[in-house]
C-alpha cells in the first residue's frame, strides 16, 4: 500500500473538504468493519481515510422535541442499544442494527456504514426503510435529505454524490399505537447474512391499521420499499386476507439472485412468510403485548 | 509516506507510537508494542482472537486502525492479571481446562471480562450469545461457557 493518509477531523466541514478533495480514492471510516476487511483483501486501496468518529453530529443520538429521533451515521450498534429510549420507540430498527455481527462488531459497526456499504442484504436497511427514515448528507454543495430507500443504487453503490458524507438518520415521530419489527431468514441461528430480511412499521387505531411501511432486503439489487404491501395492510384489521395480500405483494416485488444462500424461488417464497411473521410481531408490539 | 503519531493509553500505561496510516491496532500491538497476547486468527473480524477493549467496549483489534487509538484507552489480555495475580477468569479457565491450543484464549478472556463487567449475572444463553464472535476449534465451548458462569458466581459471592 502506498500513499495512504489518515485524517480524523473534528468538524463535518473539514471532513467534507478533505473527502471531496481526495476524490474517488478516499474512503469514509466509521466502524471500519467493512472497510478494513476490504482493505485487507485488497479490494479497496484508499488514498485517504477520513475517520468521522470525532464529529459530534455523526456519533450522537438525539430525541428531538417533536418526538423524532436523529441518529448519527457512525453510532455503533452497541451504543444505540444502550440508549434508554430508542429501542422502546423503534424496537424493529434496533433489532435490525443489533443483528449485525458479533458483540465485537456491534462495538463498532453503524447503521450509516451498513447503508453506505450498500450490500443488498444489509440488515438495518429494510428496517430503516420501514421506519420511514430520512438521511441527511453533506457534501461540497451543502446539505440535502434523501429517503433512506433512495440511498442504495446497487450492490456496493450509493446515490451519494462525490464528496458527500452520510451524516444522520432522522426517524419520524411515532403516534400512539405504533411499533415496528425486523426479521431475517438465515440458515444458522446467528452471525450470518440475510437470505431475506423484512422490516414492518405500522400504526393501529382501534385495531385498524392506519399507517404501514414495509421494507425488504436481499431480494433485489437494493433493499426495497414495498408500497403495495403497505397498501394491503392499511385500512385492514390485519386479518388473514390483508396479511396474505401483503405477503403476495412482497413476493411480487422480489427480483432476487440465485446463490449459495438461497434460490430465486426460495427467497421469493420466504419474503412472503417473513412479511406475515414480521407484521404480526409489529402489531403485537403496537398493541403493547 | 508520513507515519501517524499516536498518543494513547494501553493497560493503564500512557504511551506513544508511530504507525502506518493503514496499520491495524492488532499489528501495532504485536509488532510495535510487543504485546503479542492478542492473536490474529482470521483478520476479518470473524474469530475474536484479537479482542481488546477500546474505552471499555469490546472490539476486534484487527478491524480497528492503530491511528484510531489516539486519545482513547486500550486494554489487552496483558492488562488482565493485576499485581502478579491472575484474574479470576484466568484462574477458572486453568482450573476447568477451558482451553486447549490457546489461540482463542486471550480473546475469550478479554470478551468474558467485558461481559461480566456489563452483566455480573449472565445466563448461559447470554454467555453464548456474547461469545458468539469468539471462535474455538478445540473445546466445543462448553468448558469455556462453564468457566465464565462459575467465575461470575464466585465473583458475586465474594462481593457479598
Amino acid at each position: 500500500m502506498t500513499d495512504i493518509r489518515y485524517v480524523a477531523p473534528q468538524t463535518l466541514d473539514e471532513a467534507v473538504g478533505a473527502y471531496a478533495a481526495a476524490g474517488s480514492a478516499a474512503r469514509i471510516l466509521a466502524g471500519g468493519t467493512d472497510l478494513l476487511v476490504q482493505m485487507r483483501s485488497g479490494a479497496v486501496k484508499p488514498g485517504l481515510i477520513v475517520d468521522i468518529k470525532k464529529i459530534r453530529e455523526l456519533t450522537a443520538i438525539d430525541e428531538l422535541s417533536g418526538g423524532s429521533f436523529r441518529v448519527g451515521a457512525a453510532v455503533p450498534g452497541a451504543v444505540l442499544a444502550e440508549h434508554p429510549r430508542f429501542g422502546k420507540v423503534w424496537p424493529g430498527v434496533l433489532e435490525s442494527v443489533n443483528l449485525i455481527g458479533s458483540t465485537q462488531v456491534q462495538g463498532r459497526a453503524s447503521a450509516g456504514g451498513n447503508l453506505c456499504n450498500a450490500s443488498p442484504a444489509g440488515d438495518s436497511v429494510p428496517a430503516m426503510i420501514a421506519a420511514g427514515a430520512v438521511v441527511t448528507v453533506q457534501g461540497p454543495d451543502g446539505r440535502r435529505e434523501l429517503d433512506v430507500e433512495d440511498v442504495p443504487a446497487g450492490p456496493g453503490r450509493t446515490n451519494l454524490k462525490p464528496g458527500e458524507i452520510l451524516v444522520s438518520f432522522t426517524l419520524p415521530p411515532r403516534p400512539p399505537g405504533s411499533s415496528d419489527a425486523y426479521l431475517r431468514m438465515i440458515p444458522r441461528t446467528e452471525m450470518d447474512i440475510a437470505v431475506v430480511g423484512c422490516g414492518v412499521s405500522l400504526t393501529l387505531k382501534g385495531g385498524v391499521c392506519t399507517h404501514a411501511r414495509v421494507g425488504l432486503g436481499a431480494v433485489a439489487p437494493t433493499a426495497l420499499l414495498i408500497e403495495p404491501a403497505a397498501q394491503a395492510l392499511i385500512g385492514s384489521r390485519l386479518d388473514d386476507a390483508a396479511i396474505n395480500a401483503a405477503a403476495n405483494a412482497c413476493r411480487a416485488a422480489c427480483r432476487p439472485i440465485d446463490d449459495k444462500r438461497g434460490t430465486i424461488a426460495y427467497r421469493t417464497q420466504i419474503a412472503g412468510v417473513l412479511l406475515k411473521r414480521t407484521a404480526k410481531i409489529a402489531a403485537e408490539r403496537a398493541q403493547g403485548k | 509516506m508520513a507515519k501517524v503519531h499516536v498518543t494513547t493509553t494501553v493497560n493503564d500505561e500512557p504511551l506513544e507510537f508511530l504507525c502506518e496510516p493503514y496499520e491495524t491496532m492488532l499489528d501495532a500491538l504485536r509488532n510495535q508494542l510487543a504485546l503479542t497476547g492478542s492473536k490474529e486468527g482470521c483478520a476479518s473480524g470473524d474469530c475474536g482472537a484479537c479482542s481488546i477493549t477500546l474505552d471499555d467496549r469490546l472490539v476486534c483489534s484487527c478491524l480497528m486502525l492503530a491511528a484510531e487509538a489516539e486519545g482513547h484507552e486500550i486494554r489487552t489480555i496483558e492488562g488482565m492479571a493485576r499485581g502478579g495475580r491472575l484474574h479470576p477468569l484466568q484462574e477458572k479457565f486453568l482450573e476447568q481446562a477451558a482451553l486447549q491450543c490457546g489461540i482463542c484464549t486471550s480473546g475469550m478472556l478479554v470478551a468474558s471480562e467485558a461481559l461480566l463487567r456489563k452483566n455480573p449475572n449472565p445466563s448461559e444463553e447470554e454467555v453464548r450469545f456474547w461469545l458468539a464472535g469468539n471462535l474455538c476449534r478445540c473445546t466445543g465451548y462448553d468448558k469455556i461457557v462453564r468457566a465464565v458462569l462459575e467465575t461470575a458466581t464466585e465473583i458475586r459471592e465474594a462481593a457479598q
